[in-house]
C-alpha cells in the first residue's frame, strides 16, 4: 500500500513543459531523495504531490486519510507580520500546548517557542518549519530543500534529526536535495529528475547510473564517503536492482 | 441620541475605522498598499454611475470596487505586472468617473465629498449601511482568519493545509471592496487608503502576534476616528482630513516612543 503516488504525472506553465510523464510511489517507511540540477522540476513536482501547483496530465493518488507533512522551500516571513513560532504552530488549524510542546522538542526547537519567526538564524528557521510539520504525527514527511542556507555541519546535523525523526515516527520521507553527496547515503532510494525520471534506485546504484553522471559528473564520489555515519539498515543488500526499494526493515 | 450629527459622524467613523483597521493589517502584511489605493479610487466612477442613475451611492461603490477589484485579481499575473494593472484600471475608472460626474446636475458640486468625505452629513441610513457593512467585513475576517494568515504566509503552505489562496484572496477583495464602499462618505475614496494603512502600521511595532496587531490597530483607528472628530469641531477643518492627521500622528507618536525605549 503506497502512501503517495504520481501516475503519469505533467505540469506546464505558461506554455512551457516542466514535468513530463513522472511516475513516482512512497511507501511506507522509506526516504526518498528527490536529485537533479536547479530548474529540472524538483520543486514543481513535490508542490504538484502536496497539491499547490494544477497538473496538466496524470494523477496524484494519496492514501485515504493519508498525514501529510510538509515543509516547503525557504519561505519569506514578511517582517511587518508578527508571528510568534507558537503561533505559527497553530496555522492553519489550533493545536495544543502538549502536541506542539512534543513537535517542538522532536524538532530540537523547545527554546524557540516564544521568538518571533523573522528573528529567526536560518537553521532555527527550518526546525520551527519542521516542528510545523511533524504536528500532526506524520505518515508522510515531505522537505523541499530544508538545507538552503545551512552550512555544512548545519544540514548534516539537520539530517540526522530528520532520520531521527524517521525512526521514531516511522514515517516516510521525501526530501528535494541539491547536496548528491550528503544525501544520498542517508536515502533509502535516489530519484534523479531533469523534467523526467532519469534514473531512481538504491544511492549506489543510481551514484554508478549513466544517466546520473552525465548530470552530475561524476566529481561527487569522493564526497559521498563524507557523511556515512551510523547509518547502516540493510545496506547489506544486493545492489544489482534498480528501482528497487525493498527494505524490509528486518533489523 | 442619533438625532445630533456629531454623534452620527463619531459612530460612522468608529465603524469605518473598526473595519478598516483589521482589513488593513493584511492590506500591510500583503503588500496591497496599491490595491487598496487603487480600488477607493476606482468607486468614484461607481459614485458618478449611482447619481446618474438615482441609486444609492454605496451599491454604486461597492459595484465598481468589486469589478475593479476582482478584474485585477483576474487580470494580473498574466502578462501584465499587477501595479500596473491596477494603474491602468484604477487612473481609468477614476477618470472616467470624474469626467462622468460632469454630466450629473449638480454633481459637480458634491465632487469634493465623495474624494474627502463628508462625515458631518451621515444620515440614518447611512450608520446602518456603515455598521452593517463593518459587521460583514470584520464576520469575513474572523471567518477566514486563519485560512487568511495562512495564505498569507505562503501559498504552498495553504495549499497543503486543504486552503485554496486564490479563495482567500478573493475573500479579502471583497472585504475591501466593502470596506471602500462604506468608507467613501467619511473619509472619501482619496483618503480611505490611509485609514487602512495608517493605524496597522502604527501598531506593527506593538505587536508580537497577528491578532494582537489587529486590535491595536482597531483601537487606533477608533482612536484616531473621535480624536480627528473632536480636532476638527475645535479647529473648523473638514473631518475626513482631519481624522487621517489623527491616525498620523498617533503613527509618529509610537514611533518615537519606541525610539526613546530603544535607546
Amino acid at each position: 500500500m503506497s502512501l503517495i503516488a504520481a501516475k503519469d504525472l505533467s505540469v506546464a506553465y505558461g506554455g512551457g513543459t516542466v514535468l513530463q510523464g513522472v511516475d513516482l510511489t512512497i511507501t511506507p517507511g522509506e526516504i526518498v531523495t528527490l536529485v537533479g540540477p536547479n530548474g529540472s522540476g524538483k520543486s514543481t513536482l513535490v508542490r504538484a504531490l502536496v497539491g499547490s501547483v494544477p497538473l496538466s496530465r496524470g494523477r496524484v493518488t494519496r492514501k485515504p486519510g493519508l498525514r501529510l507533512g510538509y515543509v516547503p522551500q525557504k519561505l519569506a516571513i514578511d517582517p511587518t507580520l508578527p508571528m510568534t513560532v507558537t503561533r505559527f504552530l497553530n496555522l492553519p488549524h489550533r493545536s495544543d500546548a502538549a502536541t506542539q510542546a512534543a513537535a517542538l522538542a522532536q524538532a530540537g526547537a523547545t527554546s524557540l517557542a516564544d521568538r518571533q519567526m523573522s528573528d529567526l538564524s536560518g537553521g532555527q528557521f527550518q526546525r520551527a518549519l519542521l516542528a510545523r510539520a511533524l504536528l500532526n504525527r506524520p505518515e508522510l514527511l515531505i522537505l523541499d530543500e530544508p538545507t538552503q542556507g545551512l552550512d555544512q555541519p548545519g544540514s548534516a546535523a539537520f539530517y540526522r534529526l530528520i532520520e531521527d525523526i524517521r525512526t521514531s515516527l516511522g514515517c516516510a520521507v521525501l526530501m528535494v536535495s541539491h547536496e548528491l553527496h550528503v544525501v544520498m547515503s542517508a536515502s533509502d532510494r535516489v530519484i534523479c529528475l531533469n523534467g523526467h525520471v532519469c534514473c531512481e534506485g538504491h544511492p549506489e546504484v543510481v551514484a554508478q547510473a549513466a544517466e546520473y553522471r552525465a548530470l552530475f559528473g561524476s566529481g561527487t564520489q569522493g564526497a559521498l564517503a563524507l557523511y556515512r555515519h551510523e547509518h547502516s539498515h540493510s545496506h547489506d543488500h544486493p545492489h544489482g536492482h534498480e528501482h528497487s526499494h525493498s527494505h524490509e526493515h528486518t533489523h | 441620541m442619533l438625532d445630533d450629527f456629531l454623534i452620527r459622524a463619531a459612530l460612522a467613523g468608529m465603524g469605518v475605522a473598526l473595519a478598516a483597521a483589521p482589513l488593513g493589517c493584511f492590506v500591510v502584511w500583503r503588500r496591497m498598499a496599491y490595491f487598496g489605493d487603487a480600488t477607493a479610487h476606482a468607486a468614484i466612477l461607481g459614485v458618478a454611475l449611482s447619481l446618474a442613475l438615482s441609486l444609492p451611492v454605496f451599491t454604486g461603490a461597492l459595484a465598481v470596487a468589486l469589478v475593479m477589484a476582482l478584474a485585477v485579481v483576474y487580470w494580473s499575473g498574466r502578462e501584465v505586472a499587477i501595479d500596473t494593472a491596477l494603474g491602468v484600471i484604477a487612473h481609468s475608472a477614476l477618470a472616467f468617473g470624474l469626467v462622468a460626474i460632469t454630466f450629473v446636475d449638480g454633481a459637480r458640486l458634491d465632487l469634493a465629498a465623495y474624494l474627502f468625505g463628508d462625515i458631518l452629513a451621515v444620515t440614518r441610513g447611512d450608520l446602518a449601511i456603515i455598521w452593517g457593512g463593518a459587521a460583514l467585513v470584520l464576520a469575513l475576517l474572523a471567518w477566514r482568519w486563519n485560512a487568511l494568515l495562512t495564505a498569507t504566509l505562503s501559498p504552498d503552505l495553504a495549499a497543503a493545509g486543504g486552503i485554496h489562496a486564490r479563495r482567500e484572496q478573493m475573500a479579502l477583495t471583497v472585504a475591501l471592496a466593502l470596506v471602500v464602499a462604506v468608507a467613501i462618505k467619511v473619509v472619501g475614496a482619496l483618503l480611505i487608503g490611509a485609514l487602512l494603512l495608517i493605524p496597522a502600521a502604527a501598531a506593527r511595532p506593538l505587536s508580537d502576534t497577528p491578532e494582537r496587531m489587529a486590535l491595536i490597530a482597531a483601537g487606533f483607528g477608533v482612536l484616531s476616528a473621535l480624536g480627528g472628530m473632536q480636532g476638527a469641531f475645535w479647529l473648523d477643518t473638514p473631518a475626513g482630513p482631519t481624522i487621517v492627521c489623527a491616525a498620523a500622528l498617533i503613527f509618529v507618536a509610537v514611533q518615537s516612543l519606541r525610539g526613546l525605549f530603544r535607546r
